[in-house]
């Protein structure tokens, strides 16, 4: 009887112990779920900042400006363009083809 | 001898006392017993509170508002945090070096901080909205009293280009202006909260309960193409500035699905920084003003004679003496033909014809017409501040009311209408639906007028913007295009303005299947020329040249350069 009672004793102490220790893991790896949620968050919030930027620095008034001035850039003349229609649509409109 | 045995320690005392005490003590742990039962089991929310507020806290979650993006994806609005730096006035401590540090950071006077932190209140702000990376460097001063939160702000990349279509949110990040407005109950995202366990280091260690899930704003599409807007500002204000106008303004439509691709006012502002605004440059003038449209207007009065059989194309109207009398009024065309045929009456655009073609028609009718292509009423496109015109009802039109609202007089509607109006005349005579948003799927449309009558106004509209025309400068090179030019004086004071004009043009291309309605407006040009035809026309061709290329839509006529008239050469229009 004695001996039943030491070993459950024993096995109760180890349990206890297992169970602190796996709620500080779980409660350790919460707080890393948290960290990284976060860091989610921040780079969310980065990508808008990034996007924010890119399309100011993609403004078309921007590029236009760039292209005209500095690399001397110009709108090809309408009589220089030629308008080459999908094949499916070439019967359709007799207009773009020249 | 027994030490137990000896008759001193005999128990003398009486068996009641230590009964007694047994009593009582088993009585206090009864007491205790109850009370706790009652404050664990019966009542014990009092208690759970207290005990949660140890260690459990309600944390918000903050919701994005929604972006929105041009046809194409393009960001055109993006909100993203900041901080909003404020202070409990009587908690402040800082020494005078702090002060100035603080100062420089946030851009104010130090007489500023010292006044608002004077103000006997108990909270104020110091600065709204400043970048994340200054807010870090406050904090870092370590002044006590003054506090930091997070806030959204919204940017545009666009700038005073699109101000007026996108509009503007508050400091709370809530729609105030604009598309902003308009859509605020999709684009804005609902804050949600939760309860979490947090240790005595602030970190948290478990979460209890979801509360309010957070929901981000949806995102939103517009139908505007940033490239063409980019285009249709650009050009009107080249011809703002070159004109000397007060105001002017632009819409581009797809004519295939009602789409608005392009939409600019003059004069504008940047949404970025809206301090120093004032209501002129505010204004929407393409949706929320309303103006006497003049010679536009002819078209549909010419339209609906046709379809009620008064006339055909051929018509010949008696115009030879260049001005009509009803009544006391006279009515006067800018040049004498001679007599004109009603074709001849649109492409050269005369009062005196449109006027004696209204007179032959049913008021109810023509109210009918302009109420069918949307005069007088509201577009309700959701936008805030949508101007619906001035359509009297036709029981109280006198004869020259009639006459003078089939050029255009008498009556006034907005940019926008007339823009959709024309798309009968682009449409084969449907009336297309309006959307500001992409739209997958075309819209169905309502017939208004015949597929015949319009595609002979089509023509007509074609000779318009053709040498001998009021508009050859609407002209674009390898395209048909069709239009209107439109010139009216101001209404001033009860009457009409002298010397200050509205001009406009409406026109479509290319002609042998429109894809493109552009309406221009400027107002009160003041550098000589003021006929639309000189003025708008040319906003419209450089627009309209620039965003067919732009969509690849095929030319339909040959590439010939065009040769324009001499200056002031073309047709004046009747005013």
């Amino acid at each position: 009887m004695a001996r039943i009672n030491l070993i459950l004793v024993f096995a109760l102490t180890a349990c206890a112990l297992g169970l602190v220790t796996s709620q500080h893991q779980a409660r350790k790896l919460f707080a890393e779920l948290e960290r990284e949620q976060e860091r989610a968050k921040q780079l969310d919030v980065e990508w808008g900042q990034l996007q924010l930027e890119q399309s100011t620095w993609a403004m078309h008034a921007r590029v236009e400006k760039i292209a005209r001035e500095r690399l001397r850039m110009s709108v090809p003349d309408a009589r220089r363009t030629q308008v080459v229609m999908p094949a499916a649509a070439v019967g359709e409109s007799p207009g773009g083809r020249r | 001898m027994n030490y137990a045995a000896s008759p001193v320690l005999v128990p003398q005392l009486p068996l009641w006392r230590s009964r007694l005490l047994l009593a009582l003590i088993a009585g206090g742990f009864v007491v205790l017993a109850c009370r706790a039962v009652y404050l664990q089991g019966l009542n014990n929310d009092f208690l759970q509170q207290k005990g949660e507020s140890r260690y459990s806290r309600v944390l918000e979650i903050s919701a994005n508002r929604g972006r929105i993006t041009d046809r194409h994806g393009e960001a055109l609005a993006i909100s993203t945090p900041v901080k909003s730096v404020w202070a409990i006035p009587e908690e402040v401590q800082y020494s005078s070096q702090q002060r100035a540090k603080l100062a420089a950071l946030l851009e104010l006077p130090p007489q500023e901080i010292d006044k608002r932190l004077n103000e006997a209140t108990s909270f104020v702000y110091l600065k709204r909205q400043i970048p994340p990376e200054v807010a870090e460097r406050v904090n870092e001063l370590r002044i006590a009293g003054l506090f930091q939160n997070r806030e959204y702000r919204r940017y545009y990349p666009g700038g005073e280009v699109m101000a007026h279509m996108l509009g503007f949110t508050g400091a709370s990040d809530t729609g105030q202006e604009g598309i902003e407005l308009a859509f605020q109950s999709t684009l804005a995202g609902k804050p949600g909260s939760r309860r979490v366990i947090k240790d005595r280091m602030g970190q948290i260690v478990e979460d209890m309960e979801s509360i309010r899930e957070a929901q981000n704003g949806r995102d939103l599409a517009l139908a505007l193409d940033a490239k063409l807007q980019n285009l249709a500002f650009s050009q009107l204000k080249l011809a703002v500035e070159t004109n000397k106008a007060r105001a002017g303004a632009i819409v581009v439509l797809d004519a295939k699905t009602g789409e608005v691709l392009a939409l600019a006012n003059l004069p504008t502002y940047n949404p970025n920084n809206r301090s120093r605004l004032s209501g002129a440059q505010l204004r929407n003038r393409v949706i929320t003003d309303t103006f006497e449209p003049g010679s536009t207007l002819k078209p549909f009065t010419v339209a609906l004679a046709m379809e009620l059989g008064k006339i055909t194309s051929e018509s010949m109207i008696a115009t030879a003496s260049g001005s009509f009398a009803i009544g006391k009024a006279t009515i006067h065309d800018a040049h004498r033909f001679g007599d004109m045929s009603v074709t001849q009456v649109i492409q050269r655009s005369s009062n005196v014809g449109a006027a004696k073609i209204a007179l032959g028609l049913p008021a109810a009718a023509m109210w009918g017409m302009f109420d069918q292509v949307g005069f007088g009423s509201v577009p309700r496109l959701g936008f805030p501040g949508e101007a619906g015109g001035k359509l009297r009802a036709y029981q109280s039109w006198r004869p020259i009311e009639q006459a003078t609202m089939a050029y255009g007089h008498g009556i006034s509607v907005s940019l926008l209408q007339l823009a959709r109006a024309y798309s009968i005349f682009a449409r084969d005579g449907e009336l297309m639906p309006l959307s500001l948003l992409r739209v997958d799927a075309p819209l169905a449309g309502r017939q208004v007028i015949s597929p015949d009558t319009a595609r002979k106004l089509r023509d007509m509209l074609e000779l318009a913007v053709q040498p001998g025309g009021t508009a050859p400068k609407a002209r674009v090179m390898g395209y048909r295009v069709a239009g209107k030019t439109g010139t009216a004086h101001k209404e001033e004071n009860g009457g009409y303005a002298a010397h200050k004009y509205v001009s406009s043009f409406v026109g479509l291309a290319p002609a042998s299947d429109p894809r493109l309605v552009i309406a221009v407006m400027l107002d009160e040009p003041s550098a000589g020329q003021y006929y639309g035809g000189a003025v708008a026309a040319p906003v419209f061709s450089a627009v309209m040249g620039g965003a067919l290329r732009m969509l690849g839509v095929p030319p339909d006529a040959p590439l010939k350069p065009l040769e324009l008239p001499p200056e002031g050469s073309e047709i004046k229009e009747g005013v």
